[in-house]
């Protein structure tokens, strides 16, 4: 029997960033597969790379070269617009900064998801979701704006609403990078628990090692290199 | 859900709501009042011309509608015209400026009452004496004048003897002979004014009047009033197109530096749309729809200001001015509040839109 198909494959990735006459290369050929259902932490220090590769995984910056495909989509050659709907319908995004819009509340601020993606009011995602909330333990607190919720329940909020249309990938960088220890311990069980219990893909961009383990896997960057210490 | 975020956009910046939108009101206003006032002011000039209680009015070869400040007509017309058939009274009058757009008219007020009904005092009587002058409620309130107040215009002091309900042609009366001497038009008339014995007559009345007087202006009252409007007053039209255009740009200016504002303000927001898959149109959508309620309410505001004006004219100033409620430039004042929103949205909806997603979201 042959293997399922990786979600992600990314294969010779290379990013030049150009500032004024000078070239920064960001990633240097990156290899990297990523299977579905997989919980992989991706750690490295400062200038490693890894926010690079998460924003062109997420779809929000372009390659310079090499090839991304995700979910059978290749990504490194497409356009802005094509970008956009790989966000849409792709990938659901988890900030350290939480990034909920201020003016709605928790639960507008999921339904906002649900209502770029085109879909809202479907029945099956409201029983599904809400054992998902009752798992992310942010049900009764879904009518408050983000300033009355705790780091730790923006985050929740900030996790609900990047799995309420279903992903084939969560991509989290950094998601303790503004939690005290006890609230950084609780969303990384939650986003284990999401993947042991839903399957669901997480890719995650830290440079704690303690937050790397609750990964199944974990790969290692360096002067925009994937390394095998 | 757009909706939903666009109206918690404008309740969480309330202040910058309400600055914009009464920004945009004082643009809608500006354009209504100064209508209101042009409207109001022909408006109140037709009504006192028609509460003369003539049936016909003559004037001066050569002279415009609104244009009043000679006399040339000499007085021995009027009694000419005194003999034609079907006229029961003719009384002439001399108008003279006293400053701005204000003016005094002469009158003689034996045959003026005659054909007018006669003014209806409020406080005091007719004219006594030779310095005396009469003045309507609104120019009394005005220039807050009682009877036997000393009044001061054309280098010399008056006294009011009588302060009457305003509508009957003029706000501010003098005895006809003092202002023809005083104007250096010893026996001229700027206007003679003709009273029929029966309306019915008007046309053979006319057709005498003209045929005697074949360079004079004949109007009948109805005709005349309906010549006060603003497309016979010289610029006036301009005017309002010139306070449009500037209520274009003004409107334009302020949605303009209100919007890029709030661009630079909510970059991360921005950011976090486009993270969620937003297209560039959804996040100019969300502004332009942010435009035009800023713009609807200023709209509305600028409607209420307007009777916030008019309230404040016809207190202070109804003697000078005069304005009035044009709901039929609503809709116009509308269009133009919109239409200088929607380009002072354009630049920074189109940044916004343009805005890059990563830098967005490490904006601080």
């Amino acid at each position: 029997m042959s293997e399922p198909q990786p979600l992600i494959q990314v294969r010779n990735l290379a990013k030049i960033y150009r500032m004024g006459d000078v070239e920064v290369h960001a990633l240097r050929g990156v290899d990297l597969t990523v299977r579905r259902g997989e919980f992989i932490a991706i750690v490295g220090p400062s200038g490693s790379g890894k926010s690079t590769l998460f924003y062109i995984l997420g779809g929000l910056a372009s390659a310079s070269s090499g090839s991304v495909i995700i979910d059978g989509k290749e990504l490194a050659l497409m356009s802005d617009t094509e970008r956009t709907r790989v966000r849409r319908d792709l990938v659901g995004f988890v900030f350290q900064k939480y990034n909920l819009l201020p003016t709605l509340s928790a639960q507008d601020n999921i339904t906002m998801a649900q209502f770029i993606a085109g879909q809202t009011h479907k029945p099956e995602t409201a029983a599904w979701f809400r054992r998902t909330l009752e798992l992310l333990g942010v049900g009764h607190r879904l009518d408050h704006k983000p300033r009355s919720l705790s780091g730790g329940e923006q985050q929740r909020v900030a996790i609900a609403r990047a799995i309420v249309n279903h992903p084939a990938l969560v991509l989290a960088d950094e998601p303790t990078g503004n939690l005290d220890t006890e609230n950084s311990e609780v969303v990384l069980k939650l986003l284990r628990d999401l993947n042991e219990q839903t399957g669901q893909t997480i890719l995650m961009i830290t440079h704690n090692p303690e937050a790397a383990a609750y990964a199944h896997r974990i790969v290692h960057m360096r002067d925009g290199r994937i390394i095998h210490p | 859900m757009i909706n939903k975020l666009v109206f918690q956009n404008l309740k969480h910046r309330w202040v910058r709501t309400v600055l914009s939108a009464t920004a945009v009101g004082v643009q809608v206003t500006m354009i209504l009042t100064l209508v209101g006032l042009s409207f109001g002011t022909l408006e109140d000039m037709s009504q006192r011309s028609k509460g003369a209680g003539a049936d016909i009015l003559i004037r001066p070869p050569g002279s415009s509608i609104i244009g009043l400040s000679t006399a040339p007509i000499p007085e021995k017309v009027l009694s000419f015209v005194g003999k034609l058939p079907h006229v029961a009274v003719a009384t002439g009058t001399v108008v003279h400026p006293i400053g701005g757009a204000n003016s005094i008219t002469g009158i003689d007020l034996d045959s003026f009452s005659r054909m007018s009904g006669g003014f209806k005092y409020i406080k005091g009587g007719p004219f006594r004496n030779p310095d005396d002058v009469i003045v309507d409620e609104y120019w009394a309130r005005q220039y807050h004048l009682d009877v036997g107040d000393e009044y001061t215009f054309l280098n010399r002091k008056w006294h009011v003897c009588g302060i009457v309900q305003p509508g009957k042609l003029a706000r501010l009366f003098i005895p006809l002979k003092i202002l023809q001497d005083l104007s250096a038009n010893t026996g001229k008339l700027t206007m003679i004014y003709v009273k029929l014995d029966d309306p019915a007559n008007l046309r053979e009345a006319m057709k005498a009047i003209r045929a005697a007087l074949p360079d004079y202006q004949i109007y009948s009252i109805a005709e005349y009033v309906s010549l006060i409007s603003v497309d016979n007053i010289p610029g006036l039209k301009a005017f309002i197109y010139v306070v449009i255009g500037i209520s274009i740009v003004v409107g334009f200016l302020v949605v303009f530096l209100s919007m890029y504002t709030a661009v630079l303000e909510r970059t991360r927001e921005i950011g976090i749309l486009k993270a969620l898959g937003a297209t560039p149109g959804m996040v100019l959508g969300i502004l332009v729809r942010e435009t035009v309620i800023l713009a609807l309410i200023g709209t509305a505001a600028g409607i209420l200001f307007t009777y916030g004006t008019r309230w404040a004219i016809m207190r202070y100033v109804p003697g000078s001015l005069t304005q009035i409620i044009v709901p039929d430039w609503w809709p116009i004042a509308t269009l133009v509040s919109l239409a200088g929103s929607l380009l002072g949205a354009l630049y920074p909806g189109w940044k916004a839109a343009r805005q890059d997603a990563i830098e967005a979201l490490a904006y601080e």
